[in-house]
């Protein structure tokens, strides 16, 4: 990683005991579209908005991607970054099948991803990732869903917001958060809190819904699936 | 200093091993000839070839006793880190899986076991499995053995073994079938141990056996 003219590390304290770099990292996260995980009965979902220039052609965007066939992620912050986390999660995960002959368990494929994001912030060369993630997995122990953060800090929610928009959501999915909430409801839930935060006209390619059960397996809702669901909003 | 005869065919043969490993109903049993020996000579009589990973979980470990040695606490120590990190037991599966990829990691310089693996799974289902030196594994419902008796122990272990045998039965079963297999052979015997794994306990009793 580097010649060795950068050996050292780029990420070093400051005199006040912090490292700004990772304070940085957290910043270009803030500034990203906003993404939201609910984990539901029997389920977890992620969904993201996807606000892009015009012309672009959105379906070729994906910001929610497959890490396993019972894993997904999505983030907030640097696209390219989240791209390369993707493909070195993958990579942990079938490394991890080829050793265990067993599918990763979901805290440790956020353990994985949380280890990768602290190696880059003690490594010579190196910048912190730009990203923070939210993986929604189900196995064993039921669904569960983890935040990671640039600095390798990983957390398991209930339900959580990152992004842009991360203020307003938590306040809302804290008010009306309970375990028992369907996959259903909570779809709906964080579509209409991306709607809430959308600047401009909201349609259903401006957002990407993830979502993960025991029997389904890792999936992201169709344009048209979102369609339907944003079209209940506006009614409800 | 290892004496070399004339006609020694292979490594596995230095020391001598018998270990059987077989299923009953909701009960697993292995068990080890104790014979420690180098070439003809015997050393000592109580060396057993099977070690306990965790509660509902032993492997045996026949072939080079060095390795045997060294491997298992090699296992021991990866399984008690897969405890610590993964926050939950390893399976008899999982590990047997391990036991597998740690074996072919050492593809072309490997250690001189034949691994079987003997368990309860958490639902307490019985779990057997063996595999030779570079980790090929095999998964069977009855029985599995390894050592220099193998043969003898197979043409037992074949007419002796019925499914769903009792742990009572299952230890009869299995010691008859270790016990007259190594009889018939020079470098195993000396004593044999047996594990009796069931949902609530593990028996060990170890056999009176020919001391020769």
């Amino acid at each position: 990683m580097g010649d060795s003219r950068y050996s050292f590390s780029l990420t070093t304290f400051s005199p006040s005991g912090e490292l700004v770099q990772i304070k940085y990292a957290l910043n270009a996260v803030s500034q990203g579209a906003t993404s939201i995980g609910i984990k539901a009965k029997g389920g977890v979902i992620i969904a993201t908005e996807k606000k892009l220039p015009l012309l672009t052609d959105e379906s070729s965007v994906r910001k929610i991607e497959m890490l396993t066939d019972n894993i997904g992620v999505t983030y907030s912050g640097m696209g390219p970054d989240f791209r390369l986390l993707v493909k070195q999660g993958r990579s942990k995960a079938q490394h991890y099948y080829r050793f265990w002959k067993e599918p990763i368990p979901v805290n440790m494929m956020a353990k994985e991803m949380a280890n990768i994001m602290q190696e880059y912030t003690q490594s010579g060369g190196v910048r912190p990732f730009g990203v923070s993630l939210l993986i929604c997995g189900y196995d064993f122990r039921g669904p569960q869903l983890f935040q990671v953060d640039p600095s390798g800090s990983y957390f398991q929610w209930k339900a959580t917001a990152i992004g842009r928009g991360m203020v307003a959501a938590k306040a809302s999915l804290e008010r009306r958060y309970s375990e028992d909430i369907t996959i259903d409801d909570a779809i709906h839930r964080a579509i209409r809190i991306i709607k809430s935060g959308f600047q401009g006209e909201i349609d259903e390619n401006n957002i990407e819904v993830g979502m993960i059960t025991e029997d389904s397996g890792f999936v992201t809702l169709s344009p048209a699936k979102i369609k339907d669901y944003l079209e209940e909003t506006t009614l409800a | 200093k290892i004496q070399i005869f004339c006609h020694q065919m292979s490594i596995l043969q230095h020391n001598g091993s018998s270990v059987i490993a077989m299923a009953g109903k909701n009960c697993v049993a292995i068990a080890s000839d104790t014979r420690f020996g180098i070439d003809a000579q015997t050393i000592a009589f109580d060396f057993s070839k099977v070690w306990q990973i965790s509660d509902k979980l032993f492997v045996g470990l026949p072939g080079l006793l060095t390795d045997s040695q060294t491997f298992s606490e090699k296992l021991k120590f990866r399984v008690n880190m897969y405890r610590l990190r993964e926050e939950r037991e390893m399976s008899p599966r999982v590990f047997s899986n391990m036991v597998a990829s740690l074996l072919y990691e050492k593809r072309f310089g490997p250690y001189f076991v034949e691994p079987l693996i003997a368990g309860l799974d958490d639902k307490n289902e019985p779990f057997i499995s063996g595999m030779d030196l570079i980790g090929a594994p095999v998964l069977a419902k009855d029985f599995v053995l390894a050592g220099t008796a193998d043969e003898a122990m197979f043409g037992m272990a074949e007419s002796l073994w019925r499914p769903d045998l009792s742990p009572e039965d299952l230890f009869e079963v299995i010691s008859q079938t270790l016990m007259s297999a190594f009889d018939r052979d020079a470098i195993s015997g000396w004593g044999a141990v047996v594990h009796v794994i069931t949902p609530d306990q593990v028996i060990t009793r170890t056999l009176k056996t020919r001391q020769d």
